[in-house]
């Protein structure tokens, strides 16, 4: 080996700082070499470690009946009865896609999935949270069209359905743009694989794609801030492969289907560095390899490259020793490259050889466990105050309410999602009960009477404004959207996005945030079974807003008793569950309208969340309920014309009345309060199921009726002068709605 | 009735086929690995969508070279009944069994949605559960959906009445605003001159299911086995 030293500008190019070296080598006892310095630099970044969020996560709770596996493993896991479990993660892939939008989006896709295949589970669904600057940017037109089309190329390719997700248009996420992807499979309860290096003397096998020189340093690079040089850094992302990730996907199964594997793990972030270190350090066992004989797509690579290389589609295992042939066979039936590269051994070291020599020796929990946890200092930016302070009688009330529903239904990020979700197959593997578009996507589960309803959800606005409770609102609201599909929650994944740690008034956002989750989980006693952790979301010096993405499992006993979000029936009565106050602050109105993103986000009381969701719930699964549907952004009256358009088939129209009740009538239109849902049943079941949800203590009122070809919203005021009027035609307000996105691309 | 339902490295509708042969319709189902070059004792043939060999080149235009499609094209010209759907009407062009290519679509990109087919000829062993003129409500999901021949070409199989499903709209007029994909003349299936072979985009196995809400598709995978039930079925039946 070449002589090597270790300089300032070495570590600098590292992301590693003095303390993280002296640390380095108290553990070794010695300097490390090139190849070892290279392996600690990655499972040591931010993105692989944790380590300024690690103290804050353990806050969180991950427990519960249903839990059979919380995080820490390749996904988290919750029983859905049957012998079954749903296998779910969410994670992010925002450096890369903002660098190349399509391979960055693609890879993102194929990592996720080897997350939940890796545990065992056939992979039934995808979602996705994107975040995108304003349209009328040519580069974030340039972004989102690939990244959509890296999703789609991806996934659809894999088999696996893409049957959801939301997306918010902001200028703050311009130069970063977010990327989450969730991901869930089904497995068997008693057939769940981990990340475990068991049994010493096992061989270790390397299968899928060859190992490249592309990707290395993607870990490194993810926990990196951005700037006007992001462009250069095009290299570190990988090129993904969907159909050698459908080979593996399958080669996978049908190995799991035996018994011969004793654990797996895909090689994802910090690639074999980190596939080898975390098994072993889960079993507190150690590996041995022979770099030799990796399967490599060009000679001469380094062990520093081999050991840092990103390569997408590859998987390692550890099988049961003298089992090694039928695996071997198994990959190649396939296609698929597949070498035992080593051993597990009593160590408790990664012992890296080329040709018998050894090149690398690293306590393996030292890498995987042991980086350094920063509690790092947090406060409240200077500017929070100046956020939340509104000055509402500054504000104009609205004048003419159908040109401020027009206004909010043009805004991308309410408008209809169809440019997108057309491009993704959202119906292979037949599960798919409910098609994006609705406030849920619901999958049957196949040999049961079961469906699953999946949400995504998260306001970084209400987060940025209060962390703490645009946190829980994000909890609350993921999980009425599962209520309004009669689906009870039973788990959660979240992807938290956020700027860079090391600034205090970014701490203080995710310190607060992470708060907010929990309490929020508690309150609706729904754990987090898995997540991820996207820091250094900022580009020149920029953060995004607080954006902690949440990704909801519900249950639904029986199938067939589920609802969707728009009316169906004309003569259908529509109730509206919850209480509407004076919630304007950091609404989507606030921001078309008023060109403002202040003040302090909607009011949530938890318990009064909870028994709203209950009570849909309760109602959808006695089957009483026609169509349900969630106020969120754009509030009652956005969501009452979706009601009207959204539907697959021709739209249908409402008349409504509203008592003004003192409220402002822009705050009764367009705030967002929290805890309310719109309901519509049959005429003759209206006033007994009314009684029953007043019953269950939960405000409602009857409002009105669906019918018609036109959307009435009646607003009564406290006198006649302080009403008004919403009177639209539905092809009107379709029109909007549908042609919003593509127009903005300029395609329509 | 026994199906043999042919796996491509990358075929990705391979199970729902399987589901709705085996789970709905109670039939025998055989996963038949690409590799295989004998086929016995199977009554019908699908060539299932999805991305066969990742459809990186043309779609298709790898798995006309798989080893199991010498054996499919033997048991087409022994009159034995194949369906291709999606990627499989990708492979039946490319193999040759169906005359015709596929084209990208004309929006470029992937799209995926339901849309209304209307059958063009009800007297096939893939159709005579429809009345002729019947829609139907049926997915599709791909990027090259695009069906283009020559004139003659054209000329021959509408002359012949092998043109099975044209997009229309939900009424059954056949317009180009029906038309997703700028797909010739609105074709959407087409089948060979025997009979016994159809290709066709739309998905009729994710539309075969009350509770995936549609049941459309059904009637294709009907008129299948029921071509097998009886024989004064048969008997009235195009090249039978």
């Amino acid at each position: 080996m070449k002589a090597f030293v270790v300089t300032p500008v070495l570590l600098e190019q590292h992301k590693l700082s003095e303390e993280e070296y002296k640390k380095i080598l108290s553990i070794l006892g010695r300097e490390p070499n090139w190849t070892e310095l290279g392996m600690f630099s990655a499972m040591w970044s931010e993105h692989c470690s944790y380590k300024s969020s690690r103290i804050h996560l353990k806050k969180l709770p991950t427990t519960g009946p249903r839990v059979v596996q919380g995080p820490g493993e390749n996904a988290g896991a919750v029983d859905i009865g049957d012998g079954l479990c749903a296998v779910f993660k969410m994670e992010s892939h925002n450096h890369p896609s903002f660098i190349e939008p399509y391979q960055g989006a693609a890879t993102g896709v194929g990592g996720i999935l080897r997350d939940i295949f890796t545990m065992g589970a056939r992979p039934i669904a995808l979602l996705n949270s994107l975040r995108f600057g304003g349209l009328d940017s040519p580069n974030t037109r340039h972004l989102l069209k690939g990244v959509v089309a890296g999703i789609a190329g991806y996934g659809n390719c894999m088999g696996v359905p893409t049957v959801g997700g939301e997306i918010v248009f902001n200028d703050i996420y311009a130069l970063n743009p977010l990327v989450n992807v969730f991901c869930l499979g089904i497995a068997k309860k008693d057939k769940l694989f981990l990340g475990k290096a068991a049994g010493v003397g096992n061989p270790v096998i390397y299968f899928g794609s060859k190992t490249g020189r592309d990707g290395i340093h993607g870990a490194t690079m993810a926990s990196d801030s951005f700037d006007e040089q992001a462009a250069q850094k095009r290299p570190t992302v990988q090129v993904g492969d969907p159909f050698t990730e459908k080979l593996l996907l399958e080669a996978c199964l049908e190995l799991m289907s035996g018994d011969c594997l004793v654990g797996i793990q895909d090689m994802g972030a910090a690639g074999l560095t980190s596939s080898a270190c975390e098994m072993a350090s889960r079993e507190g066992t150690g590996i041995e390899l022979e770099l030799a004989d990796v399967p490599r797509r060009e000679p001469g690579m380094t062990p520093y490259e081999i050991m840092l290389s990103e390569s997408q589609e590859r998987m390692l295992m550890v099988a049961k020793a003298g089992r090694e042939d039928e695996v071997i066979s198994v990959c190649r039936k396939w296609d698929l490259d597949v070498a035992v590269i080593g051993r597990v051994t009593d160590t408790g070291k990664v012992v890296l050889k080329e040709n018998g020599q050894v090149v690398a020796e690293i306590p393996a929990k030292a890498l995987a466990d042991d980086a350094p946890r920063y509690d790092r200092p947090s406060a409240p930016p200077a500017y929070q105050e100046m956020l939340q302070a509104l000055n509402y009688d500054a504000l104009p009330d609205v004048k003419d309410a159908n040109v401020a529903l027009l206004a909010l239904l043009d805004s991308p990020t309410i408008a209809s999602k169809r440019w997108i979700y057309e491009q993704y197959d959202h119906m292979v593997r037949t599960n798919t009960m409910v098609r994006p578009g609705s406030d849920a996507a619901v999958l049957r589960v196949k040999g049961t009477k079961k469906a699953l309803a999946l949400s995504v959800d998260c306001n970084g606005r209400y987060c940025l404004l209060n962390p703490y409770e645009g946190a829980k609102i994000a909890i609350a609201e993921c999980a009425r959207n599962l209520a309004c599909a009669g689906a009870e929650p039973i788990g959660v994944t979240d992807c938290l996005n956020f700027g860079n740690p090391q600034r205090p008034e970014v701490m203080w956002q995710f310190v607060l945030a992470v708060e907010g989750l929990k309490d929020a989980c508690e309150a609706l006693q729904v754990p987090i079974v898995s997540g991820n952790v996207s820091l250094y979301n900022e580009t020149n010096e920029l953060s995004i807003y607080p954006t902690p993405m949440i990704g909801m499992v519900g249950l639904i006993e029986e199938a067939e008793r589920t609802v969707t979000q728009w009316f169906q029936h004309p003569g259908d009565v529509i109730l509206l569950l919850g209480k509407t106050r004076e919630d304007l602050g950091g609404t989507e109105y606030l921001k078309v309208l008023h060109h403002r993103e202040q003040g302090s986000p909607p009011f949530l009381n938890l318990q009064d969340e909870q028994a709203v969701q209950a009570c849909a719930i309760r109602l959808i699964r006695a089957g009483v309920v026609q169509s349900a549907h969630d106020c969120s952004d754009g509030g009652f009256a956005v969501a009452l014309a979706e009601c009207c358009i959204s539907g697959p088939k021709e739209p249908v129209g409402a008349m409504v009345q509203l008592p003004l009740n003192g409220l402002r009538r822009d705050a009764l239109l367009f705030g967002e309060s929290q805890s309310r849902i719109l309901l519509s049943v049959k005429p003759e079941q209206a006033e007994a199921v009314l009684s029953q949800i007043l019953d269950a203590g939960v405000p409602a009122a009857k409002i009105g009726a669906v019918g018609g070809s036109r959307l009435v919203i009646h607003v009564e005021g406290d006198r006649p002068t302080e009403g008004c009027t919403v009177d639209l035609d539905l092809n009107v307000l379709r029109d909007r709605w549908a042609s919003a996105i593509p127009r903005a691309l300029g395609q329509d | 009735m026994k199906i043999g339902i042919v796996v491509f490295p990358g075929s990705n509708c391979d199970h729902d086929c399987a589901y709705v042969f085996k789970d709905v319709l109670g039939q025998s189902v055989e996963m038949i690995w690409h590799k295989a070059t004998l086929l016995a004792g199977l009554d019908a043939i699908v060539l299932p969508g999805g991305f066969s060999y990742g459809d990186y080149l043309r779609t298709g235009a790898i798995a006309r070279f798989s080893p199991v499609m010498g054996a499919v094209r033997a048991f087409a010209e022994k009159g034995g009944l194949v369906i291709g759907i999606c990627n499989g009407f990708q492979i039946l062009l490319e193999a040759g069994l169906l005359p015709g290519v596929m084209l990208r679509n004309t929006s470029l990109n992937f799209i995926c949605k339901d849309v209304y087919v209307k059958v063009e000829n009800a007297a096939t062993r893939f159709t005579h559960c429809c009345e002729s003129g019947r829609v139907l409500r049926i997915p599709i999901a791909h990027a090259d959906g695009n069906y283009y021949t020559d004139p003659v070409t054209l000329g021959g199989i509408k002359a012949n009445a092998q043109v099975i499903f044209r997009y229309c709209t939900a009424d059954g007029k056949v317009t180009p605003a029906a038309n997703p994909n700028g797909s010739l003349d609105n074709i959407a299936g087409i089948m060979n001159a025997d009979g016994n072979v159809l290709g066709m985009m739309p998905h009729p196995e994710r539309s075969a299911e009350s509770v995936l809400g549609n049941e459309d598709g059904r009637l294709i995978f009907l008129s299948m086995l029921s071509a097998f039930g009886t024989s004064e079925i048969q008997a009235g039946l195009v090249g039978a």
